[in-house]
């Protein structure tokens, strides 16, 4: 069966620098998962070298079905990648930069396409505004509706809601959520864990320059000690807390 | 994927077209010291500079429009190292397109924009007595060998805007350029200078530029000194296009 990445022994150095020292990943088709590591563990440097903007040292890598190495071109045309590597347009308005995504990946009608993605992601009123003036949810849903378009099997979604507050964080879930009901094999860099645990299948943690756990979360639970039982008295969480609050509008806006 | 280099170029052109008529302050400052220097060297330093020329602004305004490119290709520096830090040149790299689009966008743009802003300074000349007696050969000749000084400089701006590490570094770059005109012909007559620096001025392309056009805007044949510096301005594009290039593949992929 062909995955939809498949790495094996990837290294890569800056200088003295050792970020990758033999990374093993693979995501299979469909799949979503998610790549742990604290800052500057080389999640960045990983999903880099898979988009083909860095190459690797050492070790291969394949993205749906294409090595980055020998055929980029055919790996870009499989691809999208979102998030902090990648930024939107802020002095165009969300349209053109949608429109401009669409001619840049050569589909027919990018207008058509543009309004389509527009109304899905909830941002027609705002479509004729420069990004400039979007809150941050309102950039990162028009981040992932570029992704979407040409329909790439494969997206990279590199720490895609750092910086949001938890309210645009639930958006953006609930629009990861829906790409992998569609059959989109998804890559998720993140460094929050409960981000990790409410969208992947399979969760991988970097560290020192290596894939040190691979695994679903059931399996990674197992990894420690049984769990013991205590009887705690249950306080509402500082989120429980916000949302409660806020609930009204939250409703409002969370698919 | 080369097939797509003309279609993106277009698309990715049309984008960063909209940055410079979308940030009218960058329009204004690009023609705004140039315009300054002009009226600074017309109506102060120009009554006491001795020129063959009848008029001194007829002298003067061929250096000021090498000004107006130089001061404007820092902006298509500035332009690319913003792409670049932001975050969507990745993008655009992560994209199947043909990957030299992204840069020639900024270079067509760099293009167009010096083009209107050569205008206005022209215009503003105009305004405060500039006249030639030149016909549409020599303007078209002025035309061309501007158009070739802009695509040079602009390779240039291209090299600075993809190895700064800040924006002010991306648009510094530009300052010598700036300068360079001052130890020309472009000011006063280089027969005035002292030894050393007469023979730096009469010797560096700004100077066979500057003698070229405006022998062309004075209806004059420009002899020798076309030649010289259609030379000048076509080794400095291939030279620099090529930099850039390797600059391009040495932090790309």
């Amino acid at each position: 069966m062909m995955h939809a990445i498949q790495v094996n022994g990837l290294t890569k150095s800056y200088g003295e620098l050792a970020v990758l020292q033999g990374v093993d990943l693979t995501v299979a088709r469909g799949a979503v998962v998610a790549l742990l590591g604290s800052n500057g563990a080389g999640k960045t440097t990983l999903v880099k070298i898979l988009s083909t903007l860095l190459t690797a040292d050492g070790g291969t890598a394949r993205v749906a079905g294409h090595d980055v190495r020998s055929e980029p071109a055919k790996v870009r045309a499989a691809i999208s990648l979102t998030g902090q590597s990648a930024a939107v347009d802020e002095i165009l308005t969300g349209r053109e930069n949608l429109i401009l995504m669409a001619r840049l990946r050569h589909v027919p009608d990018p207008r058509a396409v543009a309004d389509g993605l527009l109304e899905q992601f909830s941002l027609a009123e705002a479509a004729t505004r420069r990004v400039a003036t979007y809150s941050g949810g309102m950039r990162r849903r028009l981040d992932v509706a570029m992704s979407l378009i040409g329909d790439p099997p494969v997206i990279f979604l590199d720490e895609p809601t750092t910086g949001l507050d938890p309210q645009a964080r639930l958006e953006v879930w609930a629009t990861i959520k829906e790409l992998a009901r569609h059959g989109t094999s998804v890559l998720l860099t993140t460094q929050y864990l409960e981000e990790a645990e409410a969208l992947a299948d399979r969760i991988a943690i970097l560290h020192q320059g290596r894939i040190v756990v691979d695994g679903t979360l059931t399996e990674l639970k197992a990894l420690l000690p049984p769990a013991t039982v205590e009887y705690v008295e249950k306080q509402p969480t500082l989120e429980d807390v916000y949302f409660t609050l806020l609930g009204a509008s939250q409703e409002g806006t969370t698919p | 994927m080369s097939t797509h280099l003309l279609p993106d170029t277009v698309a990715l052109t049309g984008r960063s077209l909209r940055h410079v008529t979308r940030s009218v302050d960058t329009i204004i400052t690009t023609v705004i010291m140039p315009i300054a220097m002009l009226l600074l060297f017309v109506y102060v330093f120009g009554g006491a500079i001795q020129t063959r020329s009848a008029s001194y602004v007829d002298y003067l305004l061929p250096g000021i429009l090498l000004i107006t490119v130089a001061t404007g290709v820092s902006y298509t520096a500035v332009r690319l190292f913003v792409d670049r830090s932001s975050g969507i040149f990745e993008r655009f790299q992560s994209l199947p397109i043909a990957r030299p689009a992204a840069l020639w966008a900024h270079v067509l743009t760099s293009l167009v924009a010096n083009v209107l802003a050569l205008v206005v300074v022209v215009l503003v000349a105009v305004l405060v007595d500039f006249r030639s007696p030149a016909g549409i050969g020599a303007w078209a000749a002025v035309a061309g060998m501007l158009i070739v000084f802009t695509l040079a400089l602009t390779w240039v701006a291209v090299i600075a805007g993809l190895s700064a590490s800040s924006a002010e570094g991306a648009g510094a770059f530009s300052y010598p350029l700036i300068f360079l005109p001052f130890i020309s012909s472009a000011f006063v007559p280089t027969d005035t200078m002292p030894g050393p620096i007469r023979v730096f001025a009469e010797y560096q392309p700004v100077t066979p530029i500057v003698d070229a056009i405006r022998a062309l805007l004075a209806g004059q044949p420009p002899g020798t000194d076309l030649w010289v510096a259609l030379a000048w301005c076509l080794a400095l594009l291939l030279v620099a296009y090529a930099a850039a290039m390797a600059t391009y593949h040495r932090r790309g992929a």
